[in-house]
């Protein structure tokens, strides 16, 4: 029996293994991360020719961009969130009806969905010539949606953030007790006193947060101005950093204005970052509001299911509109093109990559921060850590990118190395989904299970396998899948170094949408998302296994 | 029992690896000795119906090379590519830049001189440009739809004034040469006083295209009843749809012209190869193909006669043309202007 345990033990704990300190894996990965943000920013800083600093801020033109890149995030902040309230508030108060998960999944959808496959749907439903505009000229009205401008944007951002707002707000009421709510029916309140006692107090809480984060993307919204924002008119500074680089070619003002949108995004995080911390997602659990004494007002059921409705056909309309038109098109001439299929390769590529560069920086970051929390009793220094694995919050990929560009651009290999460094930022742009889906679990496992394994002397190789692995694996999978997802349908740093000789994908279809080459278009969309969901299901069903089911 | 033996075992199996690897290699090169002349040149040049895919198959029957063509937005995207390149660019010759953009082209060290003997160019104006050759020309005009606007402007001041006047689709001067050439329009007949001008026509710009095709594409799907192109362009709704839908509005100032020139670049290995295209450029051979493919007038010699659409087309009264000296001055100065007007 002793002779068992001892040989046990001693594979175990591996003898002869190289005993790799605690505080290494974290280190070398905050190093990583830390020598890319100074080579570009400090690359930003040599390029933007500060002296010529006060010339360009008061250059009218950029003053007024800045002006409308503030005013579209905001705009499309309050909307998202405005909106997002009582679709929320009608989901929170239906919990049971049938088809609830498939609509919650809907509404997870956006945020995996490549931002320019949806604007593809949006053109489709809301275009010129779109559905909308078609049926208000069948009823026989004159009046047109114009799409291109500040319509369009604030649509596209819509579709992608009021679903994030409903699921970032839907966890609020999980937290109204039950009590209150028998309480409220025994004082007879009515559906707007319960809003305005009751719900708006919880509410107020993650109010802040889910609009702070809902405001930085919309911020540093790229693709969806560049191809529906229609001139000089509606240009964010995303937008002007890629004109510099690419339509005027002055590295110095895209150097510049890469450090507005840097200083802005701090500044962003600064003030809220005391609500950023911790915000939960909902995953979709019912919530305990079967007492609340208003779900049976007259006409309230009809209320709820209206506005549950209207938002899933907002969501789902895109998308249809995606499905008919690629159905439709060209299929065969487009699939049997080969410039489509060494594009995907390409995206292939990057998001495998991608994935791969940020589970290993994830995981590195992860395991010193549960060894400084369990090992060393150092909190602060692990929750630090951590959130520097959410950096790229703050530094935008495409200021990385512009800082990488400008500190190339003199040694000519912009474009040898444009696939590589698009990974890579990819890599640190989805970062964060790593920390945030595999963090929980691997602390949680920490907690229960370090006293354990420092007894047994389990640690390094044998503890990821034996003891972290099985627990993290499902989410360790799906974030890889949604890692690679996301950067398989990224146009973003790739629209900086992006030529014909590296191609990817969602280039692709914007050089097809920019062509006007709509039929081949809707194709080539469909595939971009129909690869996507492919990409992510074998992912996480290779790591995760048959049962990572979700 | 015997290390060396072992070791040289080893070796041998190392050494056999890398001469298979050596033997393998140039097969792979060999099989792709055809030599590859790259065209940077812009969109519609090389879609199905531009003049690309005739000009590859005629010019490939003669080279016994690979002809490639890389299509950017437009002409004015192309020099930016080229300065973001740098030496290191792939394109052995850069087509579809016009004559505002050639001096600003000529300042990047980029271009070689093509050292040819400019034969008799169908062109109005006197051409001696030691770097760049002309292979078409024409005008730009304001194209709408019959079916749409009863009213066309008949001059770039009625356009810009009369507010009802519907929308109109333009192109990104930055990007696009037509975009450029409308910058310069309207700056030559309103002088100063153009940033005014573009601020009052900006309500009425639907949108801002990078490109010339993306524009003409939005406007034959009904986006907009007016575009901004060539006073060529109805020839090819009259010749391929034989229809009189699209006509060009006749401006009383005049049209601004357009001059697309090409030119080889410099330290390419392909040299020899862009000498002949070049040559090849300039024939009949090629500038019968323009008239029909580009919807131009040909620059150089052509063997077969216009077609006969082209003589109902908008004749400018004048022709309205700032030099490439001019242009490189002012260039950046007024497409701020441009941008502070159109952001309004």
């Amino acid at each position: 029996m002793d002779q068992r345990v001892a040989s046990l033990h001693e594979s175990l704990t591996g003898r002869s293994q190289l005993r790799v300190p605690g505080w290494l894996p974290g280190g070398l990965s905050l190093l990583v991360i830390s020598l890319i943000l100074f080579a570009s920013l400090s690359a930003l800083f040599f390029n933007a020719q500060l002296a010529s600093l006060t010339t360009t801020l008061f250059d009218p033109y950029l003053l007024r961009v800045l002006r409308f890149t503030l005013w579209q995030a905001s705009l499309s902040t309050l909307l998202s969130v405005l909106l997002a309230i009582p679709v929320a508030r009608a989901l929170a108060r239906r919990t049971t009806f049938r088809g609830r998960s498939v609509l919650l999944l809907l509404l997870g959808l956006p945020v995996a969905t490549p931002v320019i496959v949806v604007i593809f749907g949006i053109v489709e439903i809301y275009g010129n010539n779109g559905t909308l505009n078609h049926l208000i000229r069948l009823f026989g009205f004159s009046f047109q949606v114009n799409l291109y401008g500040l319509t369009g944007i604030l649509i596209a951002h819509l579709f992608f953030n009021m679903p994030l707002a409903v699921r970032m707000l839907l966890p609020a009421w999980n937290q109204i007790p039950d009590e209150s709510w028998r309480l409220a029916s025994q004082l007879g309140m009515k559906s707007g006193s319960l809003f305005k006692l009751i719900e708006w107090p919880v509410l107020r809480r993650v109010l802040p947060g889910s609009a702070g984060i809902i405001f930085l993307l919309c911020f540093a919204s790229f693709a969806i101005v560049l191809v529906l924002g229609g001139g000089p008119r509606a240009t964010t500074i995303e937008v002007a950093i890629y004109q510099a680089l690419r339509f005027d070619f002055e590295p110095s003002k895209a150097a510049l204005l890469a450090l507005i949108q840097l200083v802005i995004c701090t500044l962003t995080v600064a003030l809220l970052h005391h609500w950023l911390r911790a915000l939960p997602l909902s995953s979709g659990l019912a919530t305990t509001s079967q007492n609340r004494p208003d779900l049976n007002q007259p006409g309230s059921r009809l209320i709820d299911f209206g506005i549950i409705l209207v938002a899933t056909t907002f969501v789902a309309l895109p998308l249809l509109a995606l499905l008919r038109a690629g159905l439709t098109g060209p299929v065969l001439s487009v699939i049997s093109d080969q410039s489509l299929w060494s594009a995907a390769l390409n995206s292939l590529m990057i998001a495998i990559a991608a994935a791969g560069i940020a589970f290993s920086l994830g995981m590195a970051l992860l395991t010193t921060s549960r060894y400084l929390r369990f090992h060393r009793k150092q909190p602060n220094r692990s929750e630090l850590l951590e959130l520097s694995g959410s950096l790229t919050l703050v530094v935008p990929p495409m200021v990385i990118a512009t800082g990488l560009f400008s500190l190339l651009l003199p040694f000519g290999f912009v474009f040898d190395w444009g696939l590589v460094l698009v990974a890579m930022i990819n890599g640190l742009m989805v970062l964060p989904y790593v920390i945030r889906l595999v963090g929980p679990a691997l602390l949680a496992n920490g907690e229960h299970y370090h006293h354990l394994c420092s007894e047994l002397g389990i640690r390094g190789w044998h503890q990821f396998k034996l003891i972290d692995w099985p627990i993290i694996r499902h989410p360790a999978a799906f974030s890889m899948g949604l890692c690679a997802t996301l950067s398989f349908g990224d146009l973003g740093v790739v629209a900086l170094f992006g030529t014909h000789d590296a191609m990817t994908l969602p280039l692709l279809l914007y050089h097809r949408i920019g062509a006007y080459q709509f039929e081949a278009a809707s194709v080539t969309a469909l595939i971009l998302a129909l690869l996507c969901l492919v990409v992510f299901r074998v992912i996480d069903l290779l790591i995760g296994g048959r049962r990572a089911l979700h | 029992m015997n290390p060396p033996q072992f070791k040289s075992k080893r070796t041998v199996f190392i050494t056999s690896l890398l001469w298979l690897l050596t033997l393998l290699t140039p097969p792979l090169t060999v099989a792709d000795a055809k030599p590859t002349l790259t065209i940077y040149t812009y969109e519609s040049f090389v879609s199905k119906w531009g003049p690309g895919p005739l000009v590859e198959k005629a010019f490939e029957a003669e080279c016994s090379c690979d002809l490639r063509f890389i299509g950017l937005e437009d002409g004015a995207a192309l020099l930016s590519r080229l300065k973001l390149e740098g030496e290191r660019t792939s394109a052995d010759i850069v087509l579809g830049l016009d004559t505002s953009l050639t001096k600003e082209a000529l300042e990047t060290g980029l271009f070689a001189p093509h050292k040819m003997n400019i034969p008799e160019l169908g062109l109005s104006l006197p051409w001696d440009d030691a770097y760049f050759l002309p292979y078409d020309y024409g005008h730009f005009a304001i194209i709408y739809d019959t079916q749409r606007l009863n009213n066309p402007p008949h001059s770039m001041k009625a356009l810009i004034e009369n507010d009802e006047g519907g929308k109109l689709i333009i192109q990104d001067p930055r990007t696009s040469t037509p975009g450029l050439g409308l910058l310069l329009w309207v700056k030559s007949v309103f002088g100063t006083t153009a940033p005014q001008a573009w601020e009052k026509l900006a309500p009425r710009i639907l949108t801002v295209t990078k490109g010339w095709s993306e524009a003409y594409g939005l406007f034959l799907k009904g986006e907009a009843p007016m575009v901004l192109s060539y006073t060529t362009s109805p020839a090819y709704h009259m010749i391929a749809e034989e229809s009189d839908r699209y006509q060009a509005a006749d401006f009383a100032e005049g049209h601004y012209a357009q001059i697309e020139v090409a030119g080889k670049t410099v330290n390419r290995p392909q040299s020899k190869l862009a000498d002949d295209f070049l040559a090849f450029m300039v024939s009949p051979r090629f500038q019968d193909l323009i008239p029909t493919t580009n919807w131009m007038f040909p620059a150089g010699r052509t063997e077969k006669p216009l077609p006969e659409a082209f003589n109902k087309l908008v004749r400018p009264v004048r022709t309205l043309h700032f030099t490439p000296n001019e242009v490189t001055t002012h260039r950046k100065e007024w497409i701020n202007e441009w941008l502070h007007s159109m952001s309004r």
